[in-house]
């Protein structure tokens, strides 16, 4: 029974919260990694185009829930979405035509692509601080638990309870859903080959009549798509705060590179590297320790292995010795 | 003469911009905006020296920053004797085991070949170490964090004047420097940006949740000037003389003798206050100056032109005998170097160490923005750009203001868009700075004064 109760418990706190926020770092990181693939910069706007898209997606719950659309239990949010991604893919559309497409056409080094995207990250950022203001936002709505701790308790009989929100389970079923249609759009389909094609080599997809304006009109598409649902899954189990987001942009670096950056599906499991790290290290064993071990042997202290203060500084640390070791990547193998 | 006209141009602009804040707002104003824009002008050389000599992208500048800053506070706060008896040996055994640790990986590193089982080894090493080092100082760490946590709760610095800290600052910096140069300094333009970037947000960890070093979150408030306080200021009768002389004109207009002395106590009030930012203007100033000399002179030296070599490129430079390994690295340790003097500057400027206040944006980011936007590779467009952004990042709020107000003139001032615009002024700086950024990359990517090398 302790063995059960032992289970349980590292589910309830380390493998669902994980599963969750790894699921939000993958779809931000596969936006990273698509961006770096087929553009060639990286894109420090990462965290504030996210904010952006969620953003757009509050101010759509907020007038759905105005005007009493709701989907009962699951969260208006869900309908906000593809709206909000209409404006989000806009926006890109735009932010490329005005600010990226000149430096691409004139073939700038990535250094420089990479300065540009800090100015669109100060504007994004502007602009979402005018627009919805610095503060913490929360616009989620209907069930919030999927199960609750003390129902599982009294349905099972364990001392352990596992709670499961509701947000958790939507975010990992919609990132699944999500990822697989993205991978078997680039995988399958005749676009979506020749997006590989051109991020693996662009002269000779140029060659083969690729056209690089549809290349990259579709990218900025998915990328969209990407940030906005990314975002608003984040908003959704969390809070919506710029800030927040700002700084969630460092984990999404560190999973995209972790997982080889310019490849999608590095990408997608850099993410629960990441998650799983972060929470594993950072966790306290000590009631773990105490179903397991026999009583004589339980441990004094926490048995943590690094305060959770340090939860950020774990990612980068892995993501370091990621850089030195294998700079390619933990799965490293073909590009996109 | 004639071929720096546009520098002394943008220079007197830059200076006339300020005066006029000073006769339109303050003077108290104008001299910390100055006083910012010497500290900017410090850390924007710095990353110059990286970004325009040698191409070394560094995003790791917050993390510098805070080096300095903590350098002001272990240099100049007095030891906290209680806290030193109740976990110091603690402490010092876990710097030595911390050495031990560092030791043993380079025995390993130079001992066997490069395979797994080093690999192996190492890590082993690392996590043990952790292990026991966290078991070591932990009572010692509790221990000293209990000792009067209200005012103390950390083992305080040396007690010096403040102004060594500049130096230890730079020191610091430079060695944390040294140890990401020689790790990280391999790795492609873009990877070195995140991985220094992240990097310094594990500085910034660091400094935040160690409170028996730092005080953490609680800050350190109170600390030690190199210039005299106000309040004695105001005391002393040569200064009130000297007030009293610049403002005679003024003061003879008021007849009754009374309301001269209050008018008189007023000026002196600011007055003190404008002379104590003088004195840190004179400071800073010397330390810009002494350092444009050092920068300029290395600039147009052999070891300079070296530098511009293997920015240019790498492989030509290599080719041609150049230690492109040893001279990056060198290059990297002195821009982080200087960045850390200007770290200690701004600590001992405000007289507090807040860790809390080290942001990426404001740190790393807006000074990127300054190299940029003034002309990186120029230290004279590295200088202005510093103050060109920071008199916009201050001023902006005010000229926002402004702008919201021309806008929305026609609306009613309860208006719910003209009061969510106002609320959301503060806002409009990373807007400008944006902007300014994207249109300077675009119309001049050289910045406002472009690199310009002549062979003497």
């Amino acid at each position: 029974m302790d063995f059960v109760n032992a289970i349980i418990l590292l589910l309830n706190y380390i493998f669902v919260p994980a599963l969750a926020y790894g699921s939000q770092l993958a779809l931000g990181a596969i936006f990273v990694t698509l961006i770096y693939g087929i553009l060639r910069f990286a894109n420090f706007a990462t965290g504030d185009m996210m904010s952006f898209g969620t953003m757009f997606t509050i101010l759509f719950t907020w007038y759905l829930q105005s005007v009493g659309i709701g989907l009962g239990f699951l969260p208006t949010a869900l309908i906000a979405i593809p709206f909000a991604i209409i404006f989000m893919v806009g926006y890109m559309l735009l932010i490329d035509k005005f600010v990226f497409k000149y430096y691409r056409v004139s073939k700038s080094p990535p250094v420089q692509l990479a300065m540009v995207s800090i100015g669109v990250m100060f504007v994004t950022q502007a602009v979402v601080r005018i627009i919805i203001g610095p503060s913490d936002r929360r616009f989620f709505d209907g069930e919030k638990f999927l199960i609750k701790a003390g129902e599982f308790k009294e349905m099972t009989g364990l001392n352990e309870g596992l709670a499961i929100k509701s947000t958790q389970v939507i975010t990992v079923i919609v990132t699944l859903v999500l990822v697989s249609t993205l991978f078997w759009f680039l995988n399958k389909t005749k676009t979506g080959k020749s997006m590989r094609a051109y991020s693996d080599n662009e002269d000779l997809a140029l060659l083969s009549g690729i056209d690089p304006k549809k290349i990259v009109m579709i990218t900025w598409i998915i990328a969209g798509i990407l940030a906005t649902i990314g975002g608003a899954l984040y908003g959704l189990d969390k809070s919506f705060k710029p800030f927040t987001y700002f700084n969630n942009m460092l984990p999404i670096f560190a999973a995209a590179i972790v997982g080889g950056i310019g490849n999608p599906f590095g990408a997608f499991l850099g993410g629960y590297v990441i998650a799983f790290s972060e929470i594993l290290l950072t966790y306290a064993y000590r009631k773990f320790f105490m179903y397991v071990l026999p009583e004589s042997m339980e441990p004094g202290g926490l048995v943590q292995l690094l305060s959770t203060d340090y939860k950020f500084a774990v990612s980068f640390s892995i993501l370091v010795i990621v850089l030195l070791y294998r700079p390619s990547g933990i799965f490293k193998g073909k590009v996109l | 003469m004639r071929k720096n006209l546009n520098v002394i141009a943008a220079y007197s602009i830059m200076m006339g911009l300020i005066i006029l804040v000073g006769i339109f707002q303050s003077w108290n104003i104008a001299l910390s905006i100055f006083n910012l824009c010497l500290i900017s002008a410090v850390m924007t050389m710095g990353a110059n020296i990286q970004w325009g000599y040698a191409g070394l992208i560094n995003f790791g500048i917050m993390g510098y920053t805070a080096l300095g800053g903590l350098a002001a506070v272990l240099i100049s706060v007095n030891p906290v004797q209680e806290a030193w008896s109740a976990g110091g040996s603690n402490i010092l055994f876990s710097l030595f085991l911390i050495i031990g640790m560092v030791l043993a990986v380079k025995y390993v590193l130079k001992k066997y070949e490069k395979t797994k089982k080093r690999t192996y080894i190492i890590a082993t090493i690392i996590i043990l170490g952790i292990i026991i080092i966290r078991f070591v100082s932990e009572p010692g760490i509790e221990a000293i964090e209990e000792v009067d946590p209200a005012k103390t709760g950390f083992l305080g610095g040396l007690g010096l004047p403040i102004i060594f800290s500049w130096i230890v600052g730079a020191l610091f910096a430079g060695g944390l420097a040294f140890v990401i140069g020689k790790v990280a300094l391999g790795l492609r333009a873009d990877y070195l940006a995140i991985a220094t970037l992240l990097i310094s947000e594990i500085v910034i960890a660091i400094i935040k949740h160690e409170d028996w070093l730092t005080r953490g979150v609680k800050n350190v408030i109170g600390l030690k000037r190199p210039a005299p306080y106000e309040v004695n200021l105001q005391q002393t009768d040569w200064f009130i003389n000297l007030v009293e002389r610049f403002n005679s004109s003024k003061l003879s207009l008021i007849s009754d003798y009374s309301e001269r002395q209050t008018a008189l106590n007023q000026l002196v009030i600011e007055g003190s206050s404008v002379f104590v930012k003088l004195c840190y203007s004179g400071l800073f100033l010397f330390v810009v100056i002494i350092l444009l000399i050092l920068t300029q002179k290395a600039l147009y030296s052999p070891w300079g032109r070296m530098m511009r070599a293997i920015r240019d490129n790498e492989e030509a430079a290599n080719a041609m005998g150049k230690n492109v390994v040893k001279q990056h690295l060198l290059i990297f340790v002195l821009g982080s170097a200087i960045v850390g003097i200007a770290g200690a500057m701004l600590v001992t400027q405000d007289g507090l160490f807040t860790p809390g206040s080290y942001r990426p944006m404001r740190y790393t980011f807006l000074i990127w923005v300054m190299v940029i936007v003034g002309g990186s590779g120029n230290n004279f467009g590295a200088i202005l750009g510093g103050f060109v952004v920071w008199f916009l990042w201050i001023e902006s709020a005010p000229i926002g203001l402004y702008l919201v107000n021309l806008t929305t003139a026609g609306l009613d001032d309860t208006h719910f868009l003209k009061v969510h615009l106002i609320e959301s002024v503060p806002y409009f700086r990373f807007l400008m700075m944006g902007a300014g950024l994207l249109l300077i990359m675009r119309y001049r990517p050289k910045g406002i004064l472009p690199e310009k090398i002549e062979i003497k």
